[in-house]
């Protein structure tokens, strides 16, 4: 059985019923990397978010079940279901400098939810989150932990998140966008180091981008998504090699490649973008008949 | 052909605010530390480098929105290097400058008829209101956007405005800094094609701003490598990135992930 299953998952906007997901199916194996990929407004930050329980007031999910170990989070009620993401998920946000409190040191936003929610001892989390910014090649770690997030470099402080968010060994982490702030020689080193802790923990991870070129280093599978539905799901080397979905060949298109100049750049066609809108809309008028 | 732009040993230092102490001066930090190169008319020129290399600060200095503390900055064979606000007036409708965010870089209660217009009547140009729709059809939006305000459109159409904004001056030259780093990969290949088009009809000269080495491969005849405030490399785009001489370039190479799982990273 799958470590996370989501079925038939549907979303949409409180006051105006526009749909944000609609029926996604995706399944990510214990230890697997799952890339969601697509444009913006496609729906992937909305499916980690639904899954962590974090998605904006403004939506609400009306069908499907998030099936996390086995256990279907959308049917507990919210205080067990947040105590058991809590224990199970974690996050590696984008952005490291607004994930940060810039006014506290980093050794208490890394130590405070092992202590205040898994109610660990506080010397225990301590030797705990030294360990992790050992783990992830940060140099001298009793005095990062000391130090303010602005004292930091924008690595460094991703760093910080990766440690983070691996502190309490979850089964599952949501990587949203986790490199798009950094250059790209940083992205490197910081790509490589999620790939190694992940190996290392045997963590399942959900990494949401929209940079095909990252898909192909750190996942082994991926969903591509449009208006809020799955529209390809595949591993990376069927994707790369026959994308199977006329959106899935456009997006590849449009990616440019430094090692094929001529052949790359072509804006997503529009008779493209018309077959997956009727796709959406055949969707739409099924459910609405069903 | 004639260079436009040339610029020999150019020099930027900025007092350091964050190293002031609490009575005198602020330490000052070297961002461009002399800077000599040629840009030829009708060239795209592509800046790269890591941030904090001094590619934005470089930018500004050539549209001189800062006033270089060392060195020649020459415009068409006029010097501009400390030219005092008037004397860069008549300037400025030849240099124009393309935004990253054009949500911050529009104004939101404007529409875009008026955005487009307004650095029109300010230089004093007739026939505004043709410019604008003569604008608006070279990028490839509709006569009705005129009417539209920034948050109706998309951000790819948001980028449209703001190439529009800059072309409708009939600048020769135009400062593109890091105009597709928010955009999808469809936008952003649609505002490079556009762009790419736009040189080579009205003549311009550009100098494009950019992080991303593919886009850079793409559109750009030369490409400048800076790495913390100096030139690693200066050469033809294919030389750059068939021959990289610098081994910040390499590392730059190296280091972007190419949609293809069998490159594998050491």
């Amino acid at each position: 059985m799958s470590f996370l299953a989501i079925k038939g998952l549907s979303a949409r906007l409180r006051d105006t019923s526009f749909p944000i997901l609609r029926d996604v199916f995706l399944s990510v194996e214990a230890g697997e990397v799952h890339g969601l990929v697509g444009e913006s407004g496609a729906g992937k930050s909305m499916i980690g978010k639904a899954l962590l329980g974090i998605l904006p007031t403004s939506i609400e999910i009306t069908h499907g079940t998030i099936e996390l170990d086995g256990v279907d989070l959308l049917r507990l009620p919210p205080a067990e279901r947040r105590r058991r993401i809590g224990a199970t998920a974690a996050l590696i946000p984008q952005d490291p400098l607004t994930a940060l409190n810039p006014s506290r040191r980093i050794g208490p936003q890394i130590t405070d939810r092992l202590v205040d929610i898994l109610g660990w001892a506080r010397s225990t989390a301590e030797a705990r989150a030294r360990e992790l910014l050992d783990e992830v090649h940060i140099p001298d770690p009793v005095r990062v932990m000391r130090s303010y997030p602005h004292e930091l470099s924008g690595g460094m402080r991703q760093r910080i998140l990766i440690a983070s968010a691996f502190a309490a060994e979850p089964k599952l982490i949501v990587a949203d966008e986790p490199t798009t702030a950094l250059d790209v020689t940083v992205q490197k080193q910081i790509l490589k180091l999620i790939a190694e802790m992940q190996a290392r923990h045997g963590t399942a991870l959900l990494f949401v981008t929209h940079d095909l070129g990252v898909v192909s280093k750190v996942c082994q599978s991926l969903s591509v998504l449009y208006g809020g539905m799955v529209v390809e799901r595949t591993t990376v080397r069927d994707f790369f090699r026959e994308p199977a979905h006329s959106y899935s060949r456009a997006l590849l298109a449009a990616t440019p490649k430094y090692t094929d100049p001529l052949a790359s750049l072509t804006p997503v066609p529009e008779t493209v973008i018309a077959a997956v809108q009727a796709e959406v809309a055949a969707h739409d008028r099924s459910q609405r008949n069903g | 052909m004639a260079d436009l732009f040339t610029i020999e040993d150019l020099r930027l230092s900025l007092p350091d605010m964050t190293k002031k102490p609490l009575l005198g001066q602020a330490p000052r930090i070297d961002i461009l530390k002399g800077l000599s190169f040629t840009l030829p008319k009708g060239e795209i020129l592509g800046i790269v480098g890591g941030s904090g290399s001094g590619k934005s600060t470089l930018g500004r200095a050539m549209v001189r929105l800062l006033e270089p503390t060392g060195g020649r900055i020459l415009f068409d064979g006029q010097d501009i290097t400390h030219l005092d606000e008037d004397g860069l007036r008549p300037l400025r409708r030849r240099f124009q400058m393309i935004f990253q965010d054009p949500m911050s870089s529009l104004n939101p209660r404007h529409r875009v008829g008026q955005i487009i217009a307004a650095p029109l009547s300010l230089h004093g140009f007739a026939d505004v209101p043709a410019r604008v729709m003569d604008a608006l059809d070279h990028v490839g939006l509709s006569r009705g956007f005129a009417n539209r305000y920034p948050h109706e459109l998309s951000g790819g159409q948001r980028q449209r405005v703001g190439i529009a904004r800059a072309i409708a001056l009939r600048p020769e030259f135009i400062l593109a800094d890091e105009i597709v780093s928010g955009l999808d990969v469809s936008s952003q290949a649609q505002v490079l094609n556009l762009l790419e088009g736009l040189v080579q009809e009205l003549g311009l000269t550009l100098a494009f701003i950019s992080h991303d080495l593919s886009v850079i491969r793409r559109l750009c005849s030369r490409v400048l490598v800076l790495y913390q405030g100096e030139i690693v490399e200066n050469a033809a785009t294919a030389e750059v990135f068939d021959a990289p001489k610098a081994a910040y370039t390499r590392e730059l190479l190296d280091a972007i992930p190419l949609p293809d799982p069998d490159q594998v990273w050491t």
